[in-house]
């Protein structure tokens, strides 16, 4: 049979779970990362991290909206998955995540994003005019009670939210890995570490996202870029990325040391199959290589130009070793048989619904969102369209 | 008379979950078949299994299974004196024409059908998250296709690799036992066509079924018990090599 070597189970050989299902722990893991930095300064008062923070918002909520693409275009009947709703299955850890979802869309990301943008939208909606006007209008869903009392409450409430948030970020996570881990016919996902691994990992690339975004919208909008900041972040970024690294060292070490009876052919998958994708992409490139690199910004006095570069190399191989993570994991997991005999492999087609072409589009359809969201929702405040009117408190 | 504004918006979803069950249509009828009063399961002896396939032909002849997919095969194994860690496994398009000579020497061969072990526990419906796929009481794990999002999280939890997504339905398929046969007093379209009696249905449930005497009078095993999934399907004469 073409692409196998050894024995497969006959109904084996063909892949389940495509590139579009790598996507999915990818965009979701971004969301939970840059959510939990963006709390980092509300809750636990980093002020050095408040430039990112509105942009971190609007990151996790630009991700978040596509997160469930990738799985309605690979469900066999995307037309019935509103039954996860209707009738969810209780035994079933795919069943909440229609709950999840919502919870974290609704509850969390946009009741944070509308309390802490409020103000502003109420100003807009006065001071625009035309479908502008009408937008922000509808924005502020009939709330146009600025006054001092009223802002304070909104931000007691806010901070309530994302003290709320902070659990929920690592449980949208969390819960895609134990949707993983709790799979015990498969050896190489069955781990009580895997929801742990997830919410690290998520962590760095979702920190790893943000720093990178706020540097280039920085400097697109040719604004200095604050050092300070970016500094803060990306130590957060290393001490994170370390436990991150630890804790799937952990994991390897532990199935090296047991080699238990999966241990040989998970091995020899590693070394073959998935050489390029685990080893040099994931581990060298895309972990180790980071790590060093974010290092070098802690040990030595590096200027800021050089500091800027570092930031930037690190965060791009972040983002290629998270995505080459969940790659091993989601396709890697199924290289192999469960018999333990034989290996197949993963033709990933071009334009096919579950193609390339699908998930490169499924990748950049954030980025876009998230440029809509920064122009109707400004992150810092506007130089150059002059300075927002001043508040005209509400009775 | 006239139907108001309110009682139409009252009657419209009635009406649609009328028009739902009448596109479901009857499920068909089984008449002096009480589910309660049974508990399917397969015995396998291995020890008459020749590998002819007459099996699989049987099972996609009465079951309409797409072709490159199997509700069941058949392995053929082949193990060296001491190796049985190692087993040289071959299942050419599952078996349905039977298998060329073995061109290994030495050691032990011997055929290993397989099909859905009809869990009691079942990690295959344990993950799905509509409950789509279910254990009828009488012990048989079902697909409501109708229902299924085609998600495949229970082709990944199947430790056996039984389930496999139809290409026609876009939804989960696997063995249901003739479902359809064994609720009519029927066998399975396996069994029945195995001509060697290789396969058994079993109904553990019924004290005069001859499972019972043959579970007593020999050493069985289930494939991969440290799953812990309850396993139906008995295997006699299971070589410590099989996977």
């Amino acid at each position: 049979m073409n692409g196998v070597e050894g024995f497969m189970y006959p109904n084996e050989i063909e892949l389940q779970w495509s590139v579009l299902i790598v996507l999915y722990p990818f965009l979701t893991g971004l969301v939970a990362g840059a959510f939990i930095l963006a709390s980092l300064e509300r809750v636990f008062q980093v002020q050095a991290v408040k430039p990112t923070y509105r942009l971190a918002l609007l990151t996790a909520l630009a991700f978040l909206l596509v997160a469930p693409l990738p799985l309605q275009l690979h469900l066999g009947h995307p037309e019935r998955s509103y039954e996860m709703y209707l009738t969810p299955h209780k035994t079933s850890a795919m069943a909440m995540f229609g709950f999840v979802y919502l919870w974290y869309l609704m509850a969390v990301l946009v009741l944070e994003i509308w309390l802490d943008y409020r103000h502003d939208i109420v100003l807009q909606s006065q001071s625009t005019a035309g479908w502008k006007r009408w937008i922000y209008r509808l924005m502020t869903l009939g709330s146009s009670n600025i006054s001092p009392r009223a802002l304070e409450i909104d931000e007691r409430v806010g901070w309530t939210v994302t003290l709320i948030g902070i659990p929920s970020a690592f449980l949208l996570h969390g819960y895609v890995g134990f949707i993983f881990g709790s799979v015990k016919a498969n050896p190489w996902w069955s781990s009580p570490l895997m929801p742990v691994v997830f919410i690290f990992s998520a962590m760095v690339s979702g920190i790893a996202a943000v720093l990178l975004l706020y540097m280039l919208m920085t400097w697109s909008r040719k604004e200095t870029i604050d050092m300070r900041c970016v500094d803060t972040v990306a130590s957060y970024l290393f001490y994170i990325f370390i436990i991150d690294f630890s804790l799937e060292m952990l994991d390897l070490i532990h199935r090296i040391y047991e080699a238990d009876e999966s241990f040989r052919s998970l091995d020899f998958m590693v070394h073959t199959k998935l050489y390029m994708s685990h080893i040099v992409v994931q581990i060298v490139l895309g972990t180790v290589a980071p790590i060093l690199l974010l290092a070098l910004t802690q040990v030595l006095r590096l200027g800021e130009s050089a500091r800027k570069r570092i930031y930037v190399l690190a965060g791009c191989l972040t983002l290629i070793g998270i995505f080459a993570m969940r790659w091993n994991v989601v396709i890697g997991g199924q290289l192999f048989s469960k018999s333990f005999l034989g290996y197949t492999t993963y033709k990933m087609g071009l334009i096919t619904r579950e193609g390339l072409l699908v998930a490169m589009v499924l990748t950049v359809l954030p980025l876009a969102i998230l440029w809509v969201l920064v122009k109707l929702l400004p992150p810092w405040p506007e130089k150059h369209s002059g300075a927002l009117p001043d508040a005209t408190p509400a009775d | 008379m006239s139907i108001s504004r309110r009682h139409m918006l009252l009657l419209l979803p009635a009406a649609a979950v009328a028009w739902k069950h009448v596109l479901a249509g009857t499920p068909e009828s089984a008449p002096n078949y009480t589910m309660s009063q049974h508990w399917w399961g397969m015995l396998i002896d291995l020890t008459k299994c020749i590998g002819c396939g007459n099996c699989v032909r049987g099972c996609q002849a009465e079951n309409d299974v797409p072709d490159g997919y199997f509700r069941t095969w058949v392995e053929r194994y082949h193990v060296t004196d001491y190796d049985i860690e190692n087993p040289h496994v071959d299942s050419p398009d599952g078996g349905i024409k039977g298998f060329p000579p073995t061109k290994e020497a030495g050691g032990k061969n011997f055929f290993v059908p397989k099909l859905c072990n009809e869990c009691a526990d079942s990690p295959c419906t344990q993950v799905c998250p509509v409950g789509a796929t279910f254990i009828s009481p009488d012990g048989v794990v079902l697909i409501d296709k109708k229902y299924c999002l085609g998600c495949r999280y229970c082709v990944q939890a199947c430790p056996y690799g039984c389930r496999f997504i139809n290409p026609k339905s876009n939804t989960a398929e696997k063995c249901t036992l003739c479902y359809h046969r064994i609720t009519k007093g029927l066998t399975t379209a396996c069994c029945e066509s195995c001509p060697t009696g290789a396969r058994q249905l079993a109904d553990l449930k019924n004290p005069n079924d001859p499972i019972h005497e043959f579970l007593k009078t020999h050493s069985v095993q289930v494939l991969k018990p440290y799953m812990a999934t309850h396993a139906k399907v008995f295997y006699n004469g299971l070589d410590g090599s099989v996977r």
